[in-house]
């Protein structure tokens, strides 16, 4: 019995080297016939690459927000300017910022927001840019350290002071390689005077730059630029990752509490946790990734087709020698063996090499700046686990075939 | 043991081709002894190969009953039948059947290859040139078929038949692209083959290689017309020795 075993393990070994020996005599069409495969892999392969670096991309977008954001939107921001001044009592207040920061304990940082569009005029120059009205603490909310200078303070931020922290872009427009401090800038012809530069940050979620902006106090900005009397959202900076969730509810309880929220009416503010943007975005990229994976994996079905033809090809031309084999005491397993090995060496020398594209296209793709694909020991594992699948189902109906002859047929065939 | 090596009952083949139908073998009773040696002979047509690949379970009767060695072929599975051919028969092709691009001691060694237990490398190698070298052959070890000429081919065939050792060798005219000497050499080969109480059964349109065997059966249209005990059988060595001969006699005149 472990005799019969190992004797056929060996002759499996030798079968093996006969399979790899007709494949070489044939490199080209072995070539092309592991093309489908190849191509297969390494679009299955560099896909998932590709999209990893994405989700990467993204999630790096999402932290430099910051970490551990809570963000408030008052729920009639888009009616504000209209709403402003009118008494809508739905709007999120300052003195809710104030509640909030006093009351919910794991709230380490809070921060107003207002933004404007404008034309900032310096030394002559012109540029449209986003005006952030914020408080002191946004830099350190958005985990965004200064190039130079320093941030305006809660002395500022109280008398409403004309100072503004400026961003690198913007700098860079209005005063080229000048070092900005101490220069004024015109915002709607009221003059600032700029104090800090931020470091630059490059693209944020949507690509949007996030270094083309001009950060004043929000005080300044509400009373001096557009007269508004609330902010649009407030930030919160929470102690924790683990107190995020306990901090949106009693964010929200707070708030419905203040706008005198009965329990049947809903919300009016919008709380976005940060985690959770990350988290659905993660999901998004991830099933984006798998749908374009598999729709790549269904060319190895294509691949696996054009294996099968092949094998059919070759167990046609070789009907004598299997005939022979077959005569001389070649047992059908043998012969099945034989030509099932040949088309697996086939479809993993397609897979190996689509792998080994996929990490190419991958690195190729790592040149964009800021793109980190990487390609996952994952779906390597599944490339080459599906490459040999297919080899197997689609060798498995030529290699019967040439098991099931005739000796004699075999024999004459012409 | 039995008696008989073989032992076919009204053995028929036959082939349909559209509508024609065509008696290969047409009724073929026989018995076969081991230790037998036997030359099938008959005109072209007659049927002797289509018999030859049943004899050789290569291929199966149409009706009629074959025991090999007292077995019922038509009871065994394919593998079972590999199995036999593998280890109890030695089939020499009319068309030798080489395996193309590969060495005349691979070709040899292909039924080793195929042999349970496992025989290893080295052993398949050694048995194989040593055929080899019995047919004459032992500085051809590694030339492709298409580097030997069809004579050489035919003894890389008979090596091949030989090399497991077989009970039964079936030769299909393996002296038909054979010169004088050769097929001598050959006929001396299965002499000796038999002489160590080897079955051969072979097919021959030559009288003078008939004449080597022990028992002449002819064949016409599918059946047996003559099967005789052969009165005058002749020697490879006595023939060697003739032809030596008369060949330092025709290099001295
Ligand atoms: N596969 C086949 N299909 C149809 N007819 C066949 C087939 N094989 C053989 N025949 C016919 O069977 C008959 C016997 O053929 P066979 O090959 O046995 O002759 P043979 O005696 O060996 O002749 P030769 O001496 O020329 O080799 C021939 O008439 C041949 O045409
Ligand atoms: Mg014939």
């Amino acid at each position: 019995m472990l005799q019969a075993l190992t004797s056929s393990l060996l002759r499996a070994g030798l079968t093996a080297m006969i399979a790899f020996r007709a494949l070489r005599r044939n490199k080209m069409r072995s070539i092309l016939t592991a093309l489908g495969i190849i191509i297969g892999v390494a679009s299955v392969v560099s896909i998932m690459a590709l999209g990893r670096g994405t989700q990467r991309r993204i999630q790096d977008q999402v932290s430099s927000l910051g970490s551990n954001l809570l963000i408030v939107f008052s729920k009639s921001r888009r009616t504000n300017a209209a709403a402003a001044g009118s008494g809508v009592s739905s709007n999120l207040t300052l003195q809710d910022v104030e509640a909030i920061r006093r009351e919910v304990r794991s709230v380490q940082a809070a921060s107003p927001e207002v933004t404007l569009t404008a034309q900032a005029v310096a030394a002559g120059r012109n540029w449209s840019t986003t005006i952030a009205g914020e408080s002191p603490s946004y830099l350190r909310i958005r985990d965004w350290p200064l190039a130079r200078g320093s941030m305006f303070t809660e002395r500022e931020v109280r008398s409403a002071a004309r100072v503004a922290v400026i961003g690198s872009r913007t700098a860079r427009e209005l005063f080229g390689p000048l070092n900005p401090l101490g220069q004024t800038v015109r915002i709607k012809n009221m003059p600032f005077t700029i104090i800090g530069q931020l470091k630059s940050k490059g693209a944020g979620i949507g690509g949007a730059n996030q270094d083309d902006r001009i950060v004043i106090p929000y005080t300044t900005a509400m009373r001096r630029l557009t007269g508004e009397k609330y902010p649009r959202l407030v930030t919160l900076q929470i102690s924790s990752d683990g107190l995020m969730s306990a901090a949106q509810e009693q964010v929200t309880a707070l708030l419905r509490q203040r706008h005198h929220l009965t329990a049947e009416r809903k919300n009016d503010f919008d709380i976005i946790n940060q985690k959770e943007i990350a988290d659905t975005v993660n999901s998004i990229t991830n099933s984006l990734t798998y749908l374009l994976g598999g729709i790549a994996g269904l060319s190895l079905l294509v691949g696996g087709i054009g294996i099968m033809n092949i094998m059919l090809v070759s167990v046609t031309e070789r009907t004598r020698e299997i005939g022979t084999r077959i005569a001389v005491g070649a047992q059908p397993r043998d012969i099945l063996l034989q030509f099932l090995i040949e088309s697996i060496t086939l479809s993993l020398f397609g897979g190996a090499i689509g792998v080994a594209l996929g990490y190419g296209v991958s690195a190729a793709a790592s040149m964009i700046p800021n793109f980190h694909p990487s390609v996952s020991i994952g779906s390597v594992v599944v490339a080459f686990g599906i490459s040999f699948i297919v080899g197997v189902f689609f060798g498995f109906y030529p290699a019967r075939k040439a098991a099931n002859m005739n000796p004699i047929t075999a024999l004459r065939f012409e | 043991m039995s008696t008989t090596v073989i032992e076919l009952t009204d053995i028929r083949k036959t082939y349909r081709t559209g509508d024609v139908e065509v008696h290969a073998v047409n009724g073929v009773s026989l018995s076969i002894k081991p230790g037998e040696f036997v030359a099938i002979m008959g005109s072209s047509g007659s049927g002797k190969s289509t018999l030859m690949n049943m004899l050789g379970c290569l291929d199966q009767p149409t009706s009629g009953s074959y025991l090999l060695d007292g077995v019922n072929v038509a009871k065994l599975g394919r593998a079972e039948l590999s199995r036999l051919r593998n280890q109890k028969l030695g089939f020499v092709f009319q068309s030798f059947n080489l395996l193309a691009r590969t060495t005349a001691c691979e070709n040899v060694e292909l039924p080793l290859f195929y042999t349970n237990p496992h025989v290893p490398l080295r052993e398949r190698r050694q048995r194989a040139i040593k055929a080899l070298e019995k047919v004459g052959l032992g500085a051809r070890l590694y030339n492709h078929p298409n580097q030997l000429s069809g004579g050489q081919q035919q003894r890389v065939a008979i090596a091949r038949a030989l090399v497991n050792e077989p009970e039964l060798v079936l030769a299909d005219e393996p002296t038909g692209n054979l010169d004088t000497r050769t097929s001598i050499e050959v006929m001396g080969l299965f002499q000796a083959l038999n002489d160590a109480g080897i079955t051969v059964v072979m097919v021959t349109h030559e009288l003078d290689i008939a004449a080597y065997c022990q028992r002449i059966i002819v064949m016409r249209d599918g059946r047996i017309i003559r099967d005789d005990f052969n009165k005058a059988r002749i020697f490879a060595s006595d023939q060697r020795a003739a032809l030596d001969a008369s060949e330092q006699h025709a290099s001295l005149s």
